[in-house]
């Protein structure tokens, strides 16, 4: 439901309402109709004075919670006698001067772009696929779905011991066909490849469920008009699909992406982020930074946690203009 | 007819590689351990056993517990937060519900690090780090957005006219909400209910981060636990996480409809 098509529902029910005679109610005056407006907006806002609070203690105040901490030196001792020293941009000076940072920072993008590529291409396929109407597609697009209603924790554990070097079944069909064993999450060449790969299967699913959404609605009439001037399946797909699946293809790669960025469960799992920092992502960063080892590094973990944060805003506002001019069209 | 018979075998192919990890994480969990450094390793549980099984149910009950309980508070809180608000925005028309909406939409941009690490300061203020009121909590912000933001679509497409009837009979907007606007959207609701019960159930983040030295621990923790500990023991590990992919069955096999309902809704509002 479009924000647009709702607004204009809503204000033609208001104009019905207002060519009818109240019924049974005498003639309003002025000042009481705009008591009734107050009345209706106090009415509205109860209903949605839960949710605003839950935002605001709950999603703002631990965000707060962590720009606050970014700017401190925040140790152990902190939890005890609750002090920690104001010390202005210095850990993110630190965390930026670290040797992992451009690592962090490269491996961020090479498994985000990678991973939404890659999906998006592999979704439309099996979009434009399933789209065909055969007996059982309905069926197989939804097992389909399963990697991504999957606990992350169990999909990365099975890709884990799939990938494992001596005993992993990837390795067995390789070395069946007369390849080298590869050593998938302990050698610093393979491990980003080893993750992008789980986290591509998790992806498949979105990008095919929202993209076979796309097709339906594109007329059938455009491919029959089509059809009868002899374009080519090749054809059709480059100059129709492809062409009028341009927004929701946007809002899929976009949504892809900050999704991506947040991905964290998979990598943990199955390379801890290593060896060394060969899949290190910022995600993965900062959480080993504040929780991985044995003495917590909060306040530059937060650091890390809050560039994150403005990489996905970024491209997060740009998702919502694009969505929003996908429905004005 | 030929050409889709073609592409049916296509089809039950691809969705066969597909669906291959689940395949070996079930025939994994059934091999014996000493085969299963084996090389090659066994394409099929031929001689299966049952101990990751037995394994499961003597470790892992407890965390499976857990995670049921914190699931299930989280759809409820979930819901008692979202459907009023969705109802307000749908049809209340109050001022300030586009910023609203678009706080909606960033607040499922944030990366469960971040707000994982905030939790961690402020529920260790309130005395409620390791507890299942704190994961309920923590977890609830994982749906609460998407929930107001998929039952507001659907309130939005019930008939005006339905509520003005309401109004006439003399029912306040409490009223309406309750005895019209629940009943009718109760496949919303299912949507709701059913993604707040799988994101809660599948949390590692935030059960890791909040939730590191509790007594009571999601059965997250619980398979990472196996994987940390006893590395050679992939049977039960991966007998556990058959177990834990449960939930996810049973949603596909009674909901499936409102699965693909939900994804899109969240993403593509149309």
């Amino acid at each position: 439901m479009s924000a647009t098509r709702l607004e204009s529902r809503v204000s033609a029910a208001d104009r019905r309402k207002g060519a009818a005679p109240e019924s049974g109610v005498a003639p309003a005056t002025g000042a009481s109709r705009r008591r009734q407006r107050v009345r209706a907006q106090l009415a509205a806002w109860a209903f949605l004075a839960p949710v605003v609070v839950y935002l605001l203690v709950f999603y703002a105040y631990p965000l707060l919670r962590n720009l606050d901490l970014s700017f401190r030196d925040y140790t152990l001792r902190s939890f005890i006698d609750g002090s920690a020293p104001w010390v202005w941009f210095e850990n993110y000076v630190e965390v930026v001067r670290s040797s992992t940072f451009w690592p962090a920072v490269l491996n961020t993008a090479v498994f985000t772009f990678g991973s939404i590529l890659v999906q998006f291409t592999l979704g439309l396929a099996l979009a434009v696929f399933f789209f065909r109407r055969f007996p059982l597609a309905t069926t197989l697009r939804a097992l389909f779905l399963v990697p991504w209603l999957l606990p992350l924790l169990v999909s990365a554990s099975v890709w884990a011991w799939m990938l494992n070097s001596e005993s992993g079944v990837v390795n067995a069909a390789i070395e069946a066909v007369g390849g080298h064993q590869i050593n998938w999450l302990t050698s610093p060449q393979w491990s980003l490849v080893s993750v992008l790969i789980a986290n591509i299967w998790i992806g498949i699913p979105f990008n095919l469920v929202i993209l076979y959404s796309g097709l339906q609605n594109i007329s059938g009439d455009l491919y029959e008009a089509a059809a009868l001037d002899g374009a080519n399946a090749w054809q059709i797909f480059w100059r129709i699909t492809f062409p009028l699946l341009r927004p929701v293809s946007a809002i899929t790669l976009l949504l892809g992406l900050v999704y991506t960025l947040k991905v964290f469960d998979i990598i943990w799992i199955m390379t801890r982020g290593g060896p060394g920092d060969s899949s290190t992502t910022l995600a993965i960063w900062s959480y080993r930074l504040g929780f991985g080892g044995e003495s917590p590094q909060l306040s530059p973990a937060a650091a890390v946690g809050n560039i994150l944060i403005v990489v996905a805003f970024v491209f997060g506002i740009i998702y919502i203009r694009a969505q929003r001019r996908a429905e004005r069209s | 007819m030929k050409r889709r018979a073609v592409d049916t075998v296509i089809g039950v192919i691809l969705t066969a590689i597909m669906l291959f990890p689940l395949y070996w994480m079930i025939n994994v969990s059934l091999t014996q351990p000493d085969r299963l450094r084996h090389d090659p390793p066994d394409l099929f549980p031929l001689n299966p056993t049952f101990a990751g099984y037995e394994r499961v149910l003597s470790d892992q009950l407890p965390y499976l517990l857990t995670s049921l309980v914190v699931g299930l508070g989280t759809v409820v809180l979930t819901l008692v937060l979202a459907a009023p608000a969705a109802f307000a925005l749908a049809k209340l028309r109050p001022r300030g519900r586009t910023a609203l909406n678009f706080v909606l939409l960033i607040a499922q941009m944030i990366p469960s690090i971040i707000m994982a690490m905030g939790f961690y300061l402020i529920f260790y203020n309130w005395g409620i780090l390791n507890t299942i009121p704190g994961m309920i909590l923590a977890d609830s912000t994982l749906a609460v957005p998407f929930g107001v933001l998929i039952f507001t679509a659907f309130m939005g497409g019930i008939p005006d006219e339905l509520m003005s009837a309401a109004k006439i009979d003399g029912a306040g907007t409490w009223r309406t909400f309750r005895s019209i606007v629940l009943p009718v959207s109760r496949n919303s609701i299912v949507t709701v209910s059913l993604f707040a019960f799988l994101w809660a159930w599948s949390d590692f983040i935030f059960a890791s981060t909040i939730n590191r030295g509790g007594d009571w621990q999601p059965i997250t923790i619980g398979i990472y636990r196996y994987i940390g500990n006893n590395t050679q023991d992939w049977n039960a590990i991966m007998a556990t996480a058959v177990v834990a992919s449960i939930p996810t069955a049973i949603l596909l096999v009674v909901a499936q409809r409102y699965v693909a309902a939900g994804v899109t809704a969240g993403a593509v509002k149309d």
